[in-house]
This record gives structure tokens, C-alpha cells and sequence, in this order.
């Protein structure tokens, strides 16, 4: 007996039967006012009181071509003290050693409880508490020489940077289970051998989108290393706008520059991603 | 054979207030396979993870091989040994666990030729001709260069004991290996262990397979409350056991 005849009648067969697209129509009013918002806005810039033809100008400018370089030199720069740094504190912190937990949990609360600007400030102005430093009897230059802008920009994000990467470091290596650790200790790995070959390139995954956001952070706080004259695109672009009272046409010129660079990083981001989830999304085979 | 390969001497373990192990003395002889039965927080996982020090004991001793473990005595007092030493003494035991814990950033083979390469550091051409005739031996030779997220369960626990033998261990423990496995998968990791055992690698295993005690294990040993309760050869203690705990246990599992 065919088992269809003995189904319940009553229910249609809708299997050939066509889904309708839905209308949506609310998305496209909303998009529609969006849209006149954001035509006004632009309107408004355009008739404002803004010279276009300066922000196209000094887009392209050498000095502010100089800003930008030295504004992701420095930031690549700090990131990766800053990272070196925030591995170094979060497993010192995750040590049971107390002396190297202590430090680890003193050097997160200085750096993170003092604003950054004054962290810069106090490594350019290191000179005024000691004149001159070195290595008794081996070494030893003046504090103003050595102290550049370069260098007290690069220490003040850097040091900064690793307190805050400490802790997302910290949260990375502990969200890898515990059996993790366990396996290695059970193969004879010691806890630095762990660390490197099995937590951290677990702990990576996790760790790059909040890495990813601190750097984007990084890259917008170099500006602050103007307090210090590093000659990064903001203070270049102050240094112009000083000369020719075009205060807003720079200050757009450094914003679409950040812009610009900080779109570049949302991809590159994405390719790390993909690189350290090996073995966990695996999309091919 | 005068001297056995693990003497467990008067070993407590305690978790804040809860004892784990009180004053428990086992004697482990080489070529013997020793099945650890009881409820869960009986001690016996704790009595595992004392002998390869991923637990470290409060008071008593173990010997593994001769050597004290993860302790030398002088001047009359004990001295807890470095990380290094400890690493060294773990060289003795192969540990498999209940979840595999695999490393599941690298594939099958990459598991097994970690611990050779980097911790023993042995050629790498070599470990990884060992790691595949392991591989062979467990039945997944196919399935060398596949992650772990891609293995079966029962597939992962193949792995990871192919992942301890290839140290080379004197001593086998086994975690529960079968616990956290679908029922269907159970089996092939059971002959796996089973070909070890006749193969006459020292092995414990705690165990929840009344069946493959019986069938494999030259010893079964009962444990309650953090004590062992009755030991002996397997048709003794699981058909015929003198105490009334172990009864009592038997019945319910059964």
C-alpha cells in the first residue's frame, strides 16, 4: 500500500509553490530618511565656510605625507612594545611566582591610572629630574639629548599600550581550557614551553579583535605625541593651520588621513583572524 | 621483580575541606594492568593525577620506578623539586584524559610529534616516522593530517594515546578514557587499550567499563571515599566481592 494514502486529507502540497520576496518597506523609508539627513549635512559643509580647494591641497602636501609616515611608524612601533611588554606582564601576572604577580598587577594600575598625556609629558620632561643618565661608570649622556621627541613619544605610548595589552593578553591565555595546559604538562613541557607552543596560538584567536581595536586606538592616540613636538600628521597640520588660519580645512586633512589608515587596518585584521583559527574553523576539506 | 614500578605509600590529598585520598598504599607491578573502579569522588581520578603530578599530594609518598616523585628528602626533610625535575619525572608516565585534550591548533600528527621533537628533542624525521607507525598502530593512519575538530570522538582518544606512547613511557594512566564518548565509539577506543595491555604495558585505567575490567585488567582495585575498599583479581572483585561497599556498588552499576 502506498503510505501516502494513508495520510490525514485537509493539507495541500506546498512544495511547489513560490515564497514571496517580502517588501520591506520600512528599511527603505528608513534608508530614504537617512539618506536626507545625510544630503543636508553635506550640503551644509559644501556652502559652509570651507575652502575644498586647501583640504585638496594639502592632502597631498609634503609635510602632511611626513605627519602620516611618522604617525604609523610610531604606531607600529609602540604596538609592538606595547605587545612585547603585555605578554611579558600577563604571564608574569598569571605566574605563581607572588614578587612577578605584584609587579605584573603594579606596572597595569600606574600606567592605566594616569592619563596618557601626562605619562608623555613626564617622559619628555625626564630631563628636569635627571640631568644626566647612564650607567655609573660605563655610560652616561644628558637626559635632554637623549630624551627626543621620537623616543619619549615611543616610550609614553608604548609602556601605555602594554599595560592595556597585558589584560587582553591575560583574558586570551584564560579563556583556553585548562585540559590545554594539562596535556602539555602530561607530555614533560615545562610552563614557558606550554605557553609558547600550545596556550598562546590558542590564545591568539581570541586575542586579535581586541588587539585589533587597541591599535586602532594606538593609531589615533599618536596624536597625542604632539604635547612632545613628534612630528606626527596632526601636529604638522596644527603647525600649517598656525601659518595660514585654515584651522578646519587641516584639521579635515589629518581626519581623513586617520580614516584612511584605520580602513586599511579592518582587513588586514580580518587575514590575521583567519590565520590564527587553523584547526578551529575549518572551512575547506 | 622484587621491586614494583609505582609504590604509592600513605597518600592523602585534600581539596579545602573535602579529602580526596586518605593514607592510600598500592603497589603497581611492570607488565600489570590495574583497572581503578568507584562512584565518582572516590579519589581514584586524584590517585592518577597524583602518579604524573598534574596534582601534588599533601602528605606519604610515591615511587615511580624507584625515584621519589616530586620531592627529595635531606637533612631529614622534604624539598618540593623545581618545575624542571617535576617536567623530567612526567617523562615516566603517559597521561590520557577524559576530553582527549587534544591541541586542536595542530592536526593528528602534529599532536603526536610535539612532545618528541620539542621536549625530548629528537629528529624530526624520525619522531614523525614513529608518530605515523603510532598512527597505524590505532588505526588512523588516513587520517594523519586532519585536525581534531574533524576526528570522531572516539577518533580523538585514538590519538591522543598514540600522543603519549610516543614519548615512550614505562607507565600508561588512563582518565576515564571512554566517559565523555558516544556508545558506538566506546569500543574501538577499548581495543585500542586492550591491544596495549597485551602488548604488556603497565597500564591504570580508571574505569566506568566493568566489562574491559573484567576482560583485560590482571587487577581491579575499588575505591570509596578517597580509600581502597577491596582489591584483587578481576573475577574476585567484580564477581565475587567480600565487602558490603563494594556490593553495594556493583549492584548499582550493573
Amino acid at each position: 500500500m502506498n503510505p501516502a494514502d494513508t495520510l490525514a486529507p485537509g493539507f495541500p502540497d506546498l512544495s511547489q509553490v513560490v515564497v514571496a520576496r517580502p517588501l520591506h518597506w520600512r528599511r527603505w523609508l528608513a534608508a530614504a530618511v537617512i539618506l536626507i539627513v545625510l544630503a543636508a549635512i553635506g550640503r551644509a559643509f559644501a556652502y559652509g565656510q570651507i575652502e575644498w580647494s586647501y583640504v585638496q591641497r594639502f592632502l597631498t602636501a609634503p609635510v602632511i605625507l611626513t605627519g602620516i609616515v611618522n604617525t604609523i611608524v610610531m604606531a607600529l612601533l609602540a604596538m609592538a612594545l606595547g605587545v612585547m611588554l603585555g605578554v611579558a606582564v600577563a604571564i608574569m601576572r598569571l605566574s605563581p611566582n607572588p614578587v612577578l604577580k605584584s609587579v605584573a598587577a603594579g606596572y597595569a594600575w600606574l600606567f592605566r591610572g594616569t592619563p596618557l598625556i601626562l605619562q608623555l609629558l613626564l617622559w619628555f620632561n625626564l630631563a628636569l629630574v635627571f640631568p644626566t643618565i647612564g650607567i655609573p661608570g660605563l655610560w652616561s649622556a644628558r637626559a635632554v639629548d637623549v630624551m627626543t621627541p621620537f623616543l619619549s613619544a615611543l616610550l609614553g605610548l608604548g609602556i601605555n599600550q602594554g599595560a592595556y595589552t597585558s589584560e587582553v593578553i591575560r583574558a586570551g591565555i584564560l579563556s583556553v581550557d585548562a585540559g590545554q595546559y594539562e596535556a602539555a604538562q602530561a607530555i614533560g613541557m615545562g610552563r614557558l614551553a606550554a605557553l609558547r607552543r600550545i596556550i598562546m596560538p590558542q590564545a591568539m584567536r581570541v586575542v586579535i579583535p581586541p588587539l585589533g581595536n587597541e591599535f586602532i586606538g594606538l593609531v589615533k592616540a599618536t596624536s597625542l605625541a604632539s604635547v612632545v613636538q613628534y612630528p606626527e600628521v596632526l601636529h604638522n597640520a596644527e603647525n600649517i593651520y598656525y601659518a595660514n588660519s585654515r584651522v578646519i580645512e587641516l584639521l579635515i586633512v589629518a581626519g581623513l588621513w586617520y580614516l584612511a589608515v584605520v580602513s586599511i587596518l579592518t582587513p588586514a585584521q580580518m587575514l590575521l583572524e583567519r590565520r590564527f583559527a587553523r584547526g578551529i574553523l575549518l572551512i575547506t576539506r | 621483580m622484587t621491586t614494583p614500578l609505582v609504590a604509592i605509600r600513605s597518600v592523602s590529598k585534600a581539596f579545602g575541606e573535602f579529602v580526596a585520598l586518605k593514607q592510600v598504599s598500592l603497589d603497581v607491578w611492570t607488565g600489570e594492568v590495574l583497572c581503578l573502579i568507584g562512584a565518582s569522588g572516590s579519589g581514584k581520578t586524584t590517585l592518577l593525577r597524583c602518579i604524573n603530578q598534574l596534582t601534588t599530594i599533601d602528605s606519604g609518598g610515591i615511587w615511580l620506578d624507584g625515584e621519589l616523585l616530586g620531592m627529595r628528602e635531606q637533612g631529614g626533610r622534604l624539598h618540593r623539586l623545581g618545575e624542571r625535575e617535576i617536567a623530567r619525572q612526567r617523562l615516566k608516565t603517559g597521561m590520557v584524559f577524559q576530553r582527549f585534550n587534544l591541541f586542536p591548533h595542530k592536526t593528528a600528527l602534529e599532536n603526536i610529534v610535539e612532545g618528541p621533537v620539542q621536549v625530548q628533542g629528537r629528529p624530526a624525521a624520525e619522531a614523525r616516522a614513529e608518530a605515523l607507525e603510532l598512527l597505524r598502530r590505532v588505526g588512523l593512519a588516513a587520517k594523519a593530517d586532519w585536525h581534531p575538530s574533524q576526528l570522531s570522538g572516539g577518533q580523538q582518544q585514538r590519538v591522543a594515546i598514540a600522543r603519549a606512547l610516543a614519548m615512550k613511557p614505562m607507565l600508561m594512566l588512563f582518565d576515564e578514557p571512554t566517559s565523555a564518548l558516544d556508545p558506538e565509539l566506546v569500543g574501538e577506543v577499548l581495543a585500542v587499550m586492550k591491544e596495549l595491555a597485551q602488548s604488556g604495558m603497565t597500564m591504570m585505567v580508571v574505569t566506568h567499563e566493568l566489562g574491559f575490567a573484567r576482560e583485560v585488567a590482571d587487577r581491579v582495585v575499588y575505591m570509596d571515599q578517597g580509600a581502597i575498599v577491596e582489591q584483587g583479581a578481576a573475577p574476585e572483585v567484580l564477581g565475587a566481592p567480600r565487602e558490603a561497599r563494594t556490593k553495594a556498588f556493583l549492584s548499582a552499576v550493573i
